[in-house]
């Protein structure tokens, strides 16, 4: 009886610790969130959304130009980044089991696990040093490079999920093989990708490290992606390592504007997917 | 490759190809194979030209110290001598710590969401805690700087030198940016893909297994570490090594916590470096061929590490992935 | 096909990147007016009055120069890959570095500036340092701020019992060049064990990135010491240290002292501006003060962009401009110094021609 109360107790207990993790966990994002809220949402003005920065240690200024460079650069590399990730996606689950596809899906995985900073060196030597000079472009090169295996795989996944029954119906009715695959196929697996893309562009627009040696910075507004441009990310990093008050301030909220669209992203992006597919849990 | 075969894998039948060129559909299909085939074709060749630029980039620096570069703790860029083992030592050494203190968390969340949290609640907490992950690495520094820090060095690290200080490495003084402290973030950052990998594997693990000890007059507690944790252990430690990748290579919240100094030191308390925070401070000005060489060369060899760390990730994962879906 | 038809086709095959970008172009050009943009980076020492000096420029002339203070070592490396129009750098290039170029870089001086030590610790609001001792203090022999050494230097200033935190640079820095060339001059065991550089060995402390980085870590922690160009540090309402100069007096670093360190300057007609003024001879000089230089093709390719920084120059080292340096307590170029830096920029070419 007593050993049977001790086992009880140990349960109990352990269940206890377990809740104590939970709260532990649970809290950094309270405290990150609380953070930025009290000193990002302060210190907003008008300014900080329609103007660009003022000389260092002056008053005002904005991040205008960093929103729009993010915009930008984060643009550019979804244009090249999803398409591309797409159709490889597409490859893997309707060629499933060639070589190549088995390949790429490993060397997916692989390039998902790269530490970012290594693409940015890698976007350095390729197209930094190669055209002779920084450009928004070279940051949305690195930034397609870090797109493409996360939406190549979000988009092998969510196509096995399409019925099997559904693409053998196309094909019976006749359908070529191109047309099954777009109309039937990725039209039912749409939603899905359009979540898996979603993500995959909230994850890369808070990226800081492939940016550094490539799209460099700027404190104009500037929308030619061939020169040097400013992102919100490098804004943050940039303005939280200097010394100014003024600095802290713009950095705290550039997070905040950041942080929101990063969240709004993957919270849509999470409510759609489970709405579609249910998952079990 | 157990799923029923994909008809459209499987190579049609002439016959059956004939009638499909005769509805016009073959250029197309064709074409659209091609498409496909240059896409999927895209990310080796992508790797491939990575791993060129990053060897091609790094030669110099490999000719000149060879694997010894890996082992040398001087780094000179006025003599040109370069070493990476602080790097290395910091990179490793954070992310052990990190793997520490988010281990035990986060397995503890994710067996009590898959086994004992009240079911509403089980799926918003998930998903709180999987929003850590996506939040920006440099939002995590800028909150490191302004919060974290100056907490820590005035309450915990104090008090950590005030109880533990008979300890090597809680000893010295207490800078704020300290290999402490980029473990701590480090911490924060890899918890939530610890426990929503491992927390996925649990969810994979039969119901018999938990009914079975449950039967047997186990308590919870004892089902859990008798039946379900070994079922799912090499997925758990699958987890692990994932959240090891993620660590090792994380760059701007370390850079803006580490305090970058190339000393290694015994003591947590002091600042370290670790290898993507010195290539995010140094890459863009490295003034000699070498310097950039071994930057490069620094940046090959994180590369080589966290494919390994991922592959081995992976192919555990898979692992019992595979067998929940047999059993 | 029509000539229509495959003018549409080859704007479709275009690259996208290509056509995003005619577009922005078009989207910028409407201003009207040619108006160029200039890619410059480098030395965080002068950033504030760089920042500054832009800003005016591109409000009198629309010309956009774009300026990212990364350091001077990267100013450096990334004028020597051809990435920017212009570097800048506190310290001059070495001979390696020029030859890199094939010397084809000139050194313009715009201002004058200290490298200022500053520190940390509550109560202590004046502090005298010689070299010999911040040397000690930076190779970690002194590690508490109630040294002996310091105290004697100190008479009267309660020092506490206390760590010393060293803050150093983590980025290669011509504020740790101007530094270490000081250090190097004063202390031979300095100039055997770490040398002089933008980027050396640091024996201890803790690395900022940038003299934005070095500042804001002083700020923040308690106990600490570091070396930043002066503005950073009146800006931020931190103490600096009146340094024994070669006459033996105790000097702050102030406009009066630096212009006072750039007195004993003599340079030849010939001279390509490199030159050390630390520790100079000369009463009332502050010995850790250093000319700032823009590295700059003396023949660029585009002669829009070569004829907006020809006027630039022109403009930076005119009074308008100095008048500004001055308010952030960069010290103004001397005279002399101005008049062979015209001569100079008188003399660059756009394409081997000169620029109109």
């Amino acid at each position: 009886m007593n050993r049977r109360a001790m086992r009880r107790f140990v349960s109990r207990f352990m269940v206890g610790l377990m809740v104590l993790a939970v709260v532990i966990a649970v809290l950094p994002l309270l405290l990150i969130l609380g953070s930025l809220l009290l000193r990002g949402a302060g210190a907003r003005s008008p300014a900080f959304f329609v103007s660009s920065p003022a000389p260092v240690g002056m008053p005002g200024g904005g991040v205008l130009h960093a929103i729009v460079g993010t915009l930008m650069i984060v643009g550019m590399a979804s244009l090249a980044g999803i398409p591309l990730g797409i159709a490889a996606g597409f490859y893997c689950s309707e060629y499933n089991g060639t070589r190549l596809a088995s390949v790429t899906r490993f060397v997916a995985d692989v390039l998902n696990g790269t530490p970012s900073i290594v693409v940015g060196v890698f976007a350095w030597t390729w197209v930094v040093r190669a055209q002779g000079h920084y450009s928004a472009t070279a940051g949305a090169v690195a930034l397609a490079v870090l797109m493409l295996p996360m939406v190549m795989r979000t988009t092998e996944e969510l196509l096995k999920l399409v019925p099997v029954s559904l693409r053998e119906a196309a094909l019976a009715l006749g359908y070529s093989r191109w047309r099954t695959s777009l109309v039937v196929v990725l039209r039912t697996a749409l939603p899905g990708i359009v979540t898996g893309s979603l993500l995959s562009v909230a994850r890369i627009a808070g990226e800081t490290a492939p940016l550094l040696f490539t799209v460099l910075g700027s404190q104009y507004l500037s929308f030619d992606v061939d020169r040097p441009m400013a992102a919100l990310p490098l804004v943050v990093y940039q303005y939280a390592i200097g010394p100014y008050p003024a600095w802290h301030r713009l950095a705290w909220t550039s997070a905040l504007v950041l942080i929101l669209v990063v969240l709004v992203l993957s919270i849509a992006a999470r409510i759609v997917t489970r709405q579609r597919f249910g998952r079990r849990d | 490759m157990a799923q029923p075969a994909d008809p459209a894998a499987t190579p049609a039948p002439p016959g059956q190809a004939q009638s499909r060129s005769l509805a016009g559909g073959s250029l197309g299909d064709v074409v659209f194979k091609w498409i496909l085939i240059l896409s999927a074709l895209a990310i080796p060749l992508l790797l491939g030209g990575l791993l060129y630029e990053l060897v091609k980039g790094s030669l110099p620096a490999i000719e000149a110290f060879g694997l010894g570069f890996l082992t040398s703790s001087v780094w000179d860029p006025v003599a040109e001598r370069f070493g990476a083992w602080p790097l290395i030592f910091g990179t490793l050494l954070t992310s052990f710590i990190a793997l520490l203190l988010a281990v035990p968390l986060s397995l503890g969340v994710a067996i009590y969401l898959t086994e004992f949290a009240p079911g509403p609640i089980r799926r918003p907490v998930a998903m709180v805690i999987e929003l850590l992950a996506a939040i920006p690495s440099v939002v995590y520094g800028l909150w490191g700087i302004f919060v974290l820090i100056p907490f820590l060095t005035s309450t915990v690290y104090p008090w950590l030198q005030g109880t533990l200080g008979f300890l090597p490495i809680f000893q010295g003084p207490i800078y704020g940016p300290s290999v402490l402290s980029a473990s701590l973030i480090l911490t924060i950052m890899v918890m939530p893909y610890i426990m929503s990998v491992s927390r996925e594997v649990l969810l994979a693990v039969p119901e018999g297994q938990r009914e079975a000890a449950l039967a047997l007059g186990a308590t919870r507690w004892e089902a859990v570490t008798s039946a379900i944790v070994p079922y799912a252990k090499s997925g758990i430690i699958g987890a692990v090594i994932l959240g090891l990748g993620r660590a090792l290579g994380e760059t701007m919240a370390v850079t803006m916590l580490i305090g970058n100094s190339h000393e290694i030191s015994a003591s947590l308390f002091a600042p370290g470096y670790s290898m993507a925070a010195a290539i995010a401070n140094e890459f863009s000005e490295a003034a000699s061929t070498l310097h950039y060489a071994s930057l490069t060369y620094v940046a090959l060899a994180l590369f080589g590490v966290t494919v390994l760390v991922n592959a081995g990730a992976r192919l555990l994962i898979w692992r019992v992935g595979r067998r929940g879906g047999s059993a | 096909m029509t000539l229509e038809n495959r003018m549409s086709l080859v704007a479709r095959s275009r690259p996208l990147f290509l056509s995003l970008a005619a577009l922005a172009t078009v989207a910028c050009g409407g201003g009207g007016g040619e108006t160029v943009q200039l890619t410059g980076a480098g030395a965080t020492f002068p950033n504030p009055v760089y920042s500054r000096w832009f800003d005016a420029y591109y409000r009198a002339t629309g010309h956009q120069i774009n300026y990212q203070s990364v350091g001077s070592g990267a100013g450096i490396k990334q004028y020597t890959e051809g990435t920017v129009d212009f570097g800048a750098t506190d310290g001059p290039m070495n001979a390696e570095e020029l030859a890199a170029v094939n010397n084809q870089v000139l050194h313009i001086p715009t201002v004058l500036g200290a490298v200022a030590l500053t520190w940390n610790v509550p109560g202590v609001d004046s502090l005298n340092l010689d070299g010999n001792a911040i040397a000690d203090i930076f190779l970690g022999r002194i590690t508490r701020w109630n040294d002996p050494r310091l105290a004697a230097l100190n008479p009267g200033v309660a020092l506490p019992d206390r760590d010393l935190l060293v803050v150093h640079r983590s980025d290669g820095s011509g504020t740790s060049f101007i530094f270490t060339d000081f250090l190097g001059k004063i202390s031979p065991t300095w100039r055997d064990s770490v040398g002089v550089g933008k980027a050396v060995n640091w024996p201890t402390g803790i690395g900022g990135k940038g003299n934005e980085g070095v500042t804001q870590q002083v700020k923040q922690v308690e106990g600490t010491l570091g070396y930043v160009e002066l503005i950073y540090a009146e800006e931020n309402h931190l103490p600096v240290a009146a340094v024994q100069n070669a006459m033996g007096e105790f000097v702050k670093p102030t406009l009066a002292s630096v212009t006072a360190a750039a007195a004993g300057v003599d340079l030849p007609a010939d001279t390509d501006f490199r030159v050390s003024i630390t520790n100079p001879q000369g009463t009332g000089a502050y010995p850790i003060a250093s000319f700032t230089w823009l590295l700059i093709r003396p023949d660029m390719a585009d002669a829009a962009k070569a004829r907006a920084l020809r006027d630039f120059l022109t403009w930076m080292v005119g009074d308008e401009a100095q008048a500004i340096a001055a308010e952030l307590k960069y010290a103004p170029l001397p005279a002399p110094v101005v008049t062979l830096v015209n001569a100079r920029i008188a003399a660059l070419t756009a394409n081997g021609a000169a620029i109109e």
